[in-house]
Parts: C-alpha cells; sequence; structure tokens
C-alpha cells in the first residue's frame, strides 16, 4: 500500500515535468544575476543597516535566529526553549525556571511558529510569540531586549503545532493541538480513540500593557489533528480558523488511514461569541497542571508557577461558535488574506488550491444551509463557502501569504517552488523554483493586514549542491525572492539555523528604534547584585557559598577567594557594573559541571559550582572584552571538606 | 541711549543662559565608538552628553592612567563660576538701567565689556590648565605608556577649541550653546556701546 501511495506521487513529479510549468534551468541563475545586478539589491554595504528584521524559527533548535533582509546576514541566536550554552540560558540560576513544566526541568524545545504582534492590524513591533511543538508551551519575546521574558505550558494539548498565531490587536494567541488525546490524561486503549480523545484549542489572552499571558479558555473539540491555524482580519475579526486532519480518527498508520476522507475540514471559531460566554460565567474549570514562567528585567530573574486548573468550553454549549468547513484533503496551511474574506486550505494531497469565502459562510451560516454535523458541531456544505479554485497550480501545497497588492504566494512541498496567483481570478501568474522541497514562506506583515510586498523569502527542507559541502549534514537554505514586479525575482540563498519552521519579518524601523542598549545598574533588584565593588563580598550559609561578584573591564572582584571546600555549593552571583553597549563579560570555572554565563551591562546571573577537587582553581572572562582581557582572570582555592580555612577574598591586596 | 542700554541688558540677561546650557563641549569618536561618547562643561559641573559617557570616558582613560573626571564639588571653579556669571550678568543689568536713566555714560557698557573679557579670558587659561593636568597628570602605574618621538610621555590633552587626534580617537573641543550665548551676549554689550556712543555724538553735534 506504501510503495503504491510512494509510486503514485513519483508519477505525479514526473508527470508535472512533462506537462509545462518549466521552472528555468538553475545554472541560469549565475549569468543572470550578473546581467541583472541582482548582486547589487542584497548588498548592504559596511555600516549600512538592513531595511527588514526576519524572526525565524529554529524548529529543532528549539530557538529563533534574527535575519537582516535582504543581507541574509544573521544577527543573533535568541534562545527560547532550549537551553543555550553560549549565554547560560537554562543554565543560570535565573532562567532555570523558564524551562520548567509540568514534566519538570525540560531542556529542548521544537520551535514552529513566530508570530509578531499587531495593534489595529498592524505588527507594532513589541512581542514576538513562538510556539513549541513538543511539550506544549508558547513563549513572548521581548522584542526591546531581544529576550525570552514568559513561557506559558499548555494543558490539555499535545503537539502545539497550529499556534502561536495572534488576532489584531494581539487580544489572544493561540495554541491548537495537532495530536488529540485522552482529556484530562488517563490510561486506555489506545485503539479506543475514536470518540474518546480530544483536541483542545486554547486561547491565550495578552495583557496589553506588560504582554503577560493567561488561558483565558479552551474549547474541547473532537479527536482530529489540528494542523495550522490563522485569524480573521477585518471583517472576519473575531474568528479564527483552523485546519485538521484525521478527520477519520484512526490511531495507526496515519499515512494511509488518515489520508481516506476526500475532505477534512476548517474548524471557523468565533472566538468573540466564545469569550462573551465565558465573560458570562460560561465553561467550567478543570484540573489541570501546567507552568506559567516570568522573567523580571530588573531583578533579572525567572519564576515559575505550577497553575493548577484552566477553564475548558464545550462547543456544544455555545451555539453559533464553531463551524466546520468540508477542505480538501487533508489540508495543512490555513491562511486568511489581508483583507480578511479568503481563507485559503491547501489541501496538501489535492491537486487544486481552494479558497473559501468569509461572506459565504456567515451567508450559509444564517439560512441554516448545513451538510450534516459532527459531534454536534455543524458541517457547512462546500459549494456554498467555496469562493474559488486555483486549479492544478503544483504539487504539495502548503502555505501561503500576500503581499497586500492583491496577489497570493503558495509554497509547494512536492514540486519544490513557490507560485504566484491572483486572488479572485484564481490564475496562476507566476511560479519559480526554490532548493529544495520548501515549506513555509514569509513576507515582511504577512500576517497582518498591512503585508509590506517587497521581499518574500521560502524555507526550504534540503539544501543539497547549493552550498559547499559539510558532510551529511548541512543547515537548511532560506531563498530570498524580490516580489516587487511582476513576476518573482530569486535574489539570495542564505543557510539558516536549525530547521526554519517558519519566520515573521517587518520593517526594521519600529524594532530598531526601540531596542535597548544596556540594563541600568540602577534599575538592577536582583538580590545577589554588588553594584560596585564596595558591594562585593563571599558569604558562607552552611554549605551554600555566595560570592557577590563584580565584572569591570579588566578584572574580577574579588579575584582571589578562599575559605570554599569539596562538597560546597558555591553561587557565583556576577554583575556587570558597564553601562556601555555590547560590552558583555563572561565567566567561567575550571572544571563546571554547568555553562559559562554571559553576563550583559548592568545585569547579575548566577551560575552554580560543586567542587569535587581540592586545588587552586582558575576562573576567567570568556567574552573578549578589552585590551586586558587576557588579565581578566582570578583564583578560587577550594580546601578539603574538614578543613578550617576560613573565608577571605581580595581585590589588589593580599588575603590577609 | 535708550535703544542702547535695552541693548545692553539683553545683552547682560544672555549670560544667564549658561545655567542652562553648557558652556563648552568635548566629543571623543573612534571606531569602536559610532555614537561618540561625549562631555558637556556647565559651569557647575561636568556632564555626560549620553547618560554613562563620563563613566565609560573614565573607563577607557584608566588604560593610560588619567584621572577620573573631576565631581562639581572637586574643583572651586565649579562654585565660583556661577557666582560670576550671575554678578556679571546683574552688574550689566544694573548699569543698563542707569544708562536708560541716563544715570550712567555708555562708556561704562565698554567697561563692563573689557571686565567680561578679562575675566573670560582668566577663565579659558584655568580652563586649559585643567585640561593640561587631565591629560598630561598621568598615573606612573598605567598600564599602557606611550611616548612621544623624542622619549617624553605622551600628553593626552585636549584641544583647548577645534580637533585634536589622541591615539584612535578623534577629540573634538567647541563652545556649546550657553557659551554661544555668552558671546553673542558680550558682543551685544559692544554694540550697546557703539550705538551709545554713536547717539551721544549726535547730541554734542
Ligand atoms: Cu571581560
Amino acid at each position: 500500500m506504501k510503495n503504491i501511495l510512494t509510486s503514485s506521487i513519483a508519477m505525479l513529479v514526473i508527470l508535472l515535468g512533462f506537462t509545462g510549468c518549466n521552472n528555468g534551468n538553475q545554472s541560469g541563475g549565475k549569468s543572470g544575476a550578473l546581467s541583472n545586478n541582482i548582486a547589487e539589491k542584497v548588498y548592504v554595504a559596511p555600516g549600512e543597516y538592513d531595511s527588514h528584521y526576519a524572526f525565524i524559527s529554529g524548529g529543532y533548535s528549539g530557538n529563533i535566529t534574527v535575519y537582516g533582509l535582504p543581507s541574509g546576514r544573521m544577527f543573533k541566536e535568541i534562545p527560547v526553549f532550549s537551553q543555550f550554552a553560549t549565554s547560560g540560558y537554562g543554565y543560570s540560576e535565573e532562567t532555570k525556571p523558564m524551562l520548567n513544566t509540568s514534566h519538570g526541568f525540560v531542556p529542548w524545545g521544537d520551535s514552529h511558529h513566530p508570530d509578531i504582534s499587531q495593534s489595529k492590524g498592524e505588527l507594532d513591533g513589541r512581542w514576538v510569540f513562538i510556539n513549541e511543538n513538543n511539550t506544549p508551551r508558547i513563549a513572548r519575546i521581548s522584542l526591546t531586549t531581544f529576550e525570552t521574558e514568559e513561557i506559558i505550558e499548555v494543558p490539555n494539548s499535545a503537539g502545539n503545532h497550529s499556534s502561536s498565531f495572534v488576532t489584531e490587536n494581539t487580544e489572544y494567541v493561540v495554541a491548537g493541538t495537532r495530536f488529540s488525546v485522552p482529556i484530562p490524561q488517563r490510561d486506555m486503549p489506545i485503539k479506543d480513540y475514536k470518540g474518546n480523545f480530544q483536541g483542545a484549542l486554547s486561547f491565550i489572552s495578552v495583557a496589553p500593557e506588560t504582554g503577560n499571558m493567561d488561558i483565558k479558555f479552551q474549547v474541547l473539540m473532537p479527536g482530529f489533528n489540528y494542523d495550522l491555524s490563522h485569524p480573521g482580519r477585518g471583517k472576519s475579526h473575531g474568528w479564527f480558523f483552523f485546519t485538521t486532519y484525521n478527520t477519520e480518527e484512526a490511531s495507526t498508520l496515519l499515512e494511509v488511514n488518515a489520508s481516506q476522507n476526500d475532505k477534512d475540514f476548517i474548524a471557523a471559531v468565533n472566538w468573540k461569541k466564545i469569550e462573551e460566554y465565558v465573560n458570562n460565567g460560561g465553561g467550567k474549570m478543570m484540573p489541570a497542571n501546567y507552568a506559567h514562567n516570568l522573567y523580571d528585567e530588573h531583578t533579572h530573574t525567572a519564576t515559575s508557577t505550577i497553575k493548577k486548573e484552566v477553564r475548558v468550553v464545550n462547543p456544544i454549549d455555545v451555539p453559533g461558535a464553531v463551524y466546520f468547513i468540508p477542505t480538501p484533503k487533508s489540508p495543512h496551511g490555513c491562511d486568511v488574506d489581508p483583507s480578511g474574506e479568503y481563507i485559503v486550505g491547501n489541501g496538501k494531497l489535492s491537486a487544486n488550491l481552494t479558497v473559501h469565502s468569509f461572506t459565504k459562510m456567515l451567508d450559509a451560516i444564517e439560512k441554516e444551509k448545513f451538510a450534516g454535523e459532527a459531534y454536534g458541531i455543524p458541517i457547512l456544505n462546500f459549494e456554498d463557502v467555496l469562493a474559488g479554485v486555483v486549479e492544478q497550480p503544483g504539487l504539495g501545497p502548503l502555505h501561503t501569504e500576500f503581499d497586500g497588492k492583491g496577489n497570493a504566494y503558495t509554497t509547494f512541498f512536492i514540486s519544490s517552488e513557490v507560485v504566484k496567483w491572483k486572488i479572485g481570478t484564481w490564475e496562476v501568474i507566476d511560479r519559480k523554483p526554490t532548493y529544495y522541497s520548501v515549506g513555509h514562506l514569509t513576507i515582511p506583515g504577512g500576517n497582518s493586514g498591512k503585508p509590506q510586498g517587497k521581499y518574500m523569502f521560502a524555507m526550504n527542507k534540503i539544501t543539497k549542491d547549493r552550498y559547499l559541502p559539510t558532510g551529511p549534514e548541512m543547515e537548511h537554505s532560506a531563498q530570498l525572492y524580490d516580489i516587487s514586479g511582476d513576476k518573482m525575482e530569486l535574489l539570495l540563498d542564505f543557510p539558516t539555523h536549525g530547521e526554519p519552521h517558519y519566520a515573521a519579518a517587518m520593517e526594521a524601523s519600529i524594532i530598531k528604534e526601540q531596542s535597548q542598549k544596556i540594563y541600568k545598574l540602577a534599575d538592577n533588584k536582583h538580590p545577589y547584585a554588588a553594584k560596585s565593588d564596595a558591594d562585593t563580598k563571599v558569604v558562607r550559609d552552611g554549605n551554600e557559598v555566595h560570592i557577590y561578584m563584580t565584572t569591570i573591564r579588566s578584572h574580577f572582584s574579588p579575584d582571589n577567594i578562599e575559605g570554599v571546600k569539596v562538597g560546597d555549593k558555591v553561587y557565583f552571583h556576577v554583575t556587570n557594573l558597564e553601562q556601555d553597549f555590547d560590552v558583555p563579560h563572561g565567566f567561567a570555572v575550571l572544571g563546571q559541571n554547568n555553562s559559562e554565563l554571559l553576563i550583559m551591562p548592568g545585569q547579575t546571573k548566577s551560575s552554580v559550582w560543586e567542587p569535587k577537587q581540592v586545588g587552586v582553581w582558575p576562573f576567567y572572562c570568556t567574552d573578549f572584552c578589552s585590551a586586558l582581557h587576557q588579565e581578566m582572570q582570578g583564583y578560587i582555592r577550594v580546601s578539603a571538606a574538614d578543613s578550617d580555612v576560613p573565608i577571605k577574598w581580595s581585590l589588589g591586596e593580599d588575603i590577609e | 541711549m535708550k535703544k542702547a542700554s535695552i541693548i545692553m541688558i539683553i545683552g547682560s540677561l544672555l549670560l544667564l543662559g549658561l545655567f542652562k546650557f553648557p558652556l563648552w563641549n568635548i566629543m571623543l569618536g573612534a571606531p569602536q565608538y559610532p555614537d561618540p561618547l561625549g562631555m558637556n562643561i556647565h559651569i557647575d559641573g561636568i556632564k555626560g552628553v549620553s547618560e554613562f559617557d563620563l563613566q565609560n570616558i573614565d573607563g577607557l582613560n584608566h588604560y593610560i592612567g588619567m584621572k577620573t573626571i573631576p565631581k562639581a564639588e572637586e574643583m572651586w571653579e565649579f562654585s565660583v563660576f556661577p557666582k560670576v556669571i550671575l554678578g556679571m550678568a546683574l552688574l550689566g543689568v544694573i548699569i543698563g538701567l542707569l544708562g536708560y536713566l541716563n544715570k550712567v555714560s555708555y562708556k561704562y557698557f565698554l567697561g563692563w565689556f573689557v571686565l567680561m573679557s578679562v575675566l573670560g579670558i582668566l577663565g579659558m587659561y584655568d580652563f586649559n590648565n585643567w585640561l593640561a593636568d587631565y591629560g598630561g597628570n598621568l598615573d606612573p602605574h598605567a598600564i599602557i605608556k606611550v611616548t612621544n618621538p623624542d622619549g617624553s610621555p605622551m600628553s593626552y590633552k585636549p584641544p583647548l577649541i577645534g580637533f585634536k587626534k589622541l591615539l584612535n580617537f578623534d577629540v573634538t573641543s567647541l563652545p556649546h550653546t550657553g557659551g554661544y550665548l555668552m558671546f553673542i551676549g558680550m558682543s551685544f554689550t559692544l554694540i550697546a556701546f557703539w550705538l551709545g556712543r554713536k547717539t551721544s555724538v549726535k547730541k554734542i553735534t
């Protein structure tokens, strides 16, 4: 059975190769680049700035990387769901709570869909949200500090995939479950999946001032797989759309068993209606267990709180809140155009692209034209809601973005291309190959009412032969296209880190202006901060030793420490006294079962060291900070567990 | 004479701008400081152009053994200068008023100008001495010692006025808003003198 499927896909690919859409050959691309001055279009001269920021998810790296467009230069990796030895994120005492979950400390995550906060349907550049697929979580990253400030775990969810898209005023960030599971979790036979498993769609409210997240309610849906989602906007603001697959509710060999139905659904959820229901006391609190982790910029410290209940809503208790729109065939992407009228459901096994009409949907609902129901949820007629079909545009349609000029761009995984088509006429205007197996694509501002349609970049799963080889594994590639003209123009290939699952991008201006350069020492409220050399000290508390240490170019204070014993738990609390942009100091001590720390100006970070051997051990600054960086070092003396060497420390004078 | 006296009063009052705006500004730019570091010299103390500039200048200067930038209470000038400026402004206003009432002659305007010029030159002389001490009086334990071709230790004295290259830094020293207001004010008093003379000569003829 599997073989038949694979070979038929292969046949289709061959057919497509014969039946047209000559994609142009790639070797011609190079001479084209020279003759068309393409290089100039991506060249950002030394000292000049890129025009756009791109926040590219790292997929299995668990993080986000920050890129500039059009240069494709990587500026930074922001640790989100994975420990990051470069800065000590997830290793330092302050950031360990960020990775706390109801399953304990989870050092890794699978980050998928970043989305930038919006006000009135436009990107406002305050935060980026991103979901974690494996241990369902949502993170909020500040675009002032470019640090992860908050992570909330999502209970009753499994495979947090249709996430983390925001509504047009960032009222909610949504977290739909890819895998349906028993709710609440319990021991039961897997074969009894059908009718017993459920899928939770979580609506997480975002506080307008602080950005703080809170699960307002979860809609407990039938046991399908909720794959991707997009908020309504403009006229459809107040609705959220989720693609589903496995409406068969199979639990084994899904490749075949979940591909039987000719049509799956897009679930249309009227969240405003459910919000009103909840505000009037609707839904019920259900016992739950999930972590809420919050980082405080002033104490430089995260705290983790375990929450014990969540509000759940049964959709049939809120009539008119949820409908199913039949969509062929195992739809993956679910994309809403800038006007909010069109909902594109890309059936990844369908030869055509299906576009639904929001107006027609409302009309059908009003006239109660239903084809039936599933678990009490009305199913609309496919034809009643259909706006149009893009015929045979390619193979394996995945994701669609919009340029704000009436065009849509869809990626095709199997035929490895991006196809540009016109909204309303549904005709294909242009197509360009990608190298290779493209997943998502991004247009800056794409998931908003105001796309900034100058650039588009496609994110590929395979890179072979595009760069110098680096062994069996290569970094994935992204490809930047100029979409300002009628035809897309390939400008640049650039490698990305991890899996470039999806990205959010916007013009640089707002973010660049608000970017923070230092932490003010005066605002440092870390309980173990030493704000000047006079505050430095070493304090013993049982077998814990707390070292209040400062760094400034080019010394540690203190730099000689004695009286530590084998078996002690030594906390280095290091405060960077610098108040100058881009002058971090590092800290590492020999034999530490931990990472280094990288401490930003005005910041305090703590690292635990548990010495197991007597000796005099060096510590040093790991970030080349000045002409005398190499001299930025110190010693810590470790005595036997039963020794009576008292605690002593010094800087610049001998220890008495 | 009435017009001249009013100009005299305005000119003297312009000195008061020094209580709000800096007299002088020194900027230090270098490749690694695309946003240059800077200090503004006010009559009552030295302030950084940006919040942490002084701390960062001190941080850099410690390599070559320069002293830290003095706090207001560490220099007598910063308590005396405000009094001198206030005194001169008051004196100018009084002379202007008396001139308006024809109690004193226009020659007092010139007298004020000469006195102010002398004080100004003394101030500049004092400022230059401070710069020389700041740039030349180095810690013998300095980490980096740079010598001139003749073997003498290099001085890091910023220019009194204008531009100078100090190691990798481009140092520019120029009057600032308060200073310009003072110069304009002083030239007003000179104009007042000239106008006063013209009207009195006219009267005589
Ligand atoms: Cu350092």
